[in-house]
């Protein structure tokens, strides 16, 4: 029997390990096959306080890991398959085994949006990613689209660019939502253009991406254009399908009650599977943080009463 | 038995040429997902002993038979027979989830 099981390896659920172990509390972490989270498919992270020349994604997270495992938290890295919140103790099973836990901390952050269009399915990992640190190489010499307008775009296309032909931004609006920093690398770089008010209808190609059908939202044209990969870089999806009991909004996104509680008593919330507006590795761990406590402040009402 | 080392050289004998199935993990250094993968593969090179020759191959220092199977994104762990890709699995995977693909293909 763990005091809290945390599901989610990223920065909110490694920061509410390094604090649940340190408060003393009996931790199982659910890291997940993929452990670390988004950061581990990025590259030099410049805005997580304390790295004055900034830190790569990959070695952030391994720091958080031991970091927890210092205190003592046990790791599971495979997915989980269910979770049971109705009694105490909560149960969370993983492959083919239950674990108990007296609280939960759910931090499973969120995944990739791809664009849904005809032709993307079936070609992810063959031409088209969600990943420019992982694949840009494989364009060495390419063209290359990046969809998208927000920091995550702009990170791809600035990737990308060391290594493809050419890198045009599709992005469906006139302006980007990125950051002034970010922007402005991708605006001066003179590998990248920018098609603005435009959307992928369709990714053509046979077993891979040869081209796509794009449309523009201000002048209402279908246009093609031949393409050897697809970036997809329009946001995330909250990863929070398997908890059928936990209140989310229409997003999907868990809806918080004070202090970072679910609906459920025990259960409580960290991260980017309950935050659509900040959406930064250093916002995530502090929900990490204030998720631990609560959940220790919890505990302690629980052996109280 | 261990995993072996696929290579450019070794790719037509070690892999086309095998009376057995091949299974091959396309990796490189800087990939992070890979490094997931990687202790995954050591297992599997253990449990489908006989059954399986199981190895990697650095794309970075092997690129012409990564772009001859159209690799485009790794880790991508490929299932040969007699020859022939039979199986391409893309991204970081569970081990059972490696496991279900290759008895499936090795069953067909």
């Amino acid at each position: 029997m763990y005091d809290v099981i945390i599901l989610g390896s990223g920065p909110a659920g490694l920061t509410s390990a390094i604090y649940t172990t340190r408060a003393d509390l009996k931790t199982l972490l659910i890291a997940g096959v993929k452990w670390g989270g988004q950061l581990q498919l990025t590259t030099l992270v410049e805005n997580f306080p304390g790295f004055p020349e900034g830190i790569q994604g990959p070695d952030l997270m391994l720091a958080m890991r031991k970091q927890a495992e210092r205190f003592g938290t046990e790791f599971i890295d495979e997915d989980f398959d269910s979770v049971d919140f109705s009694t105490q103790p909560f149960k969370v099973t993983v492959a083919g085994k239950t674990h108990e836990g007296k609280a939960v901390i759910i931090a499973t952050g969120a995944e990739t949006k791809w664009l849904e269009v005809p032709g993307e399915k079936e070609k992810i990992g063959r031409g088209v990613s969600s990943c420019a640190p992982c694949d840009a190489v494989f364009f060495r010499g390419k063209n290359t689209i990046v969809v998208g307008g927000g920091d995550s775009a702009m990170e791809e296309a600035t990737v990308l660019s060391k290594f493809a032909d050419s890198v045009t931004i599709v992005h469906r609006k006139d302006s980007f939502r990125a950051s002034e920093i970010m922007q402005k690398r991708v605006l001066e770089n003179p590998k990248i253009k920018v098609l603005w008010n435009s959307e992928v209808k369709e990714i053509k190609g046979e077993g891979k991406v040869e081209g796509v059908v794009l449309f523009n939202n201000k002048t209402n044209e279908t246009s093609q254009m031949p393409i050897d990969g697809v970036f997809v870089a329009i946001g995330h999806i909250p990863n929070s399908g398997k908890f059928k009991d936990i209140e989310t909004d229409e997003a999907g996104f868990i809806k918080v009650h004070d202090h970072y509680k679910t609906n459920k008593d025990g259960v409580f919330v960290a991260g980017d599977v309950h935050d659509s507006h900040y959406k930064q590795a250093v916002t995530a761990a502090g929900y990490g943080s204030a998720a631990a406590l609560e959940a220790e402040r919890w505990l302690e009402g629980m052996e109280a009463s | 038995m261990a995993d072996l080392t696929f290579t450019d050289q070794n790719f037509a004998d070690e892999v086309l040429q095998s009376q057995t199935p091949v299974l091959v993990d396309f990796w490189a250094a800087w990939c992070v997902p890979c490094r997931i993968v990687s202790p995954i593969i050591e297992e599997l090179a253990v449990d489908y002993s006989g059954k399986l020759k199981v190895g990697k191959l650095d794309v970075d220092a092997n690129g012409t038979t990564a772009q001859n199977y159209g690799i485009m994104s790794i880790p991508s762990v490929v299932l040969f027979k007699n020859g022939e890709p039979v199986k391409t699995m893309i991204g970081a995977q569970s081990k059972d989830n490696y496991k279900k693909e290759i008895d499936a293909a090795l069953a067909s």
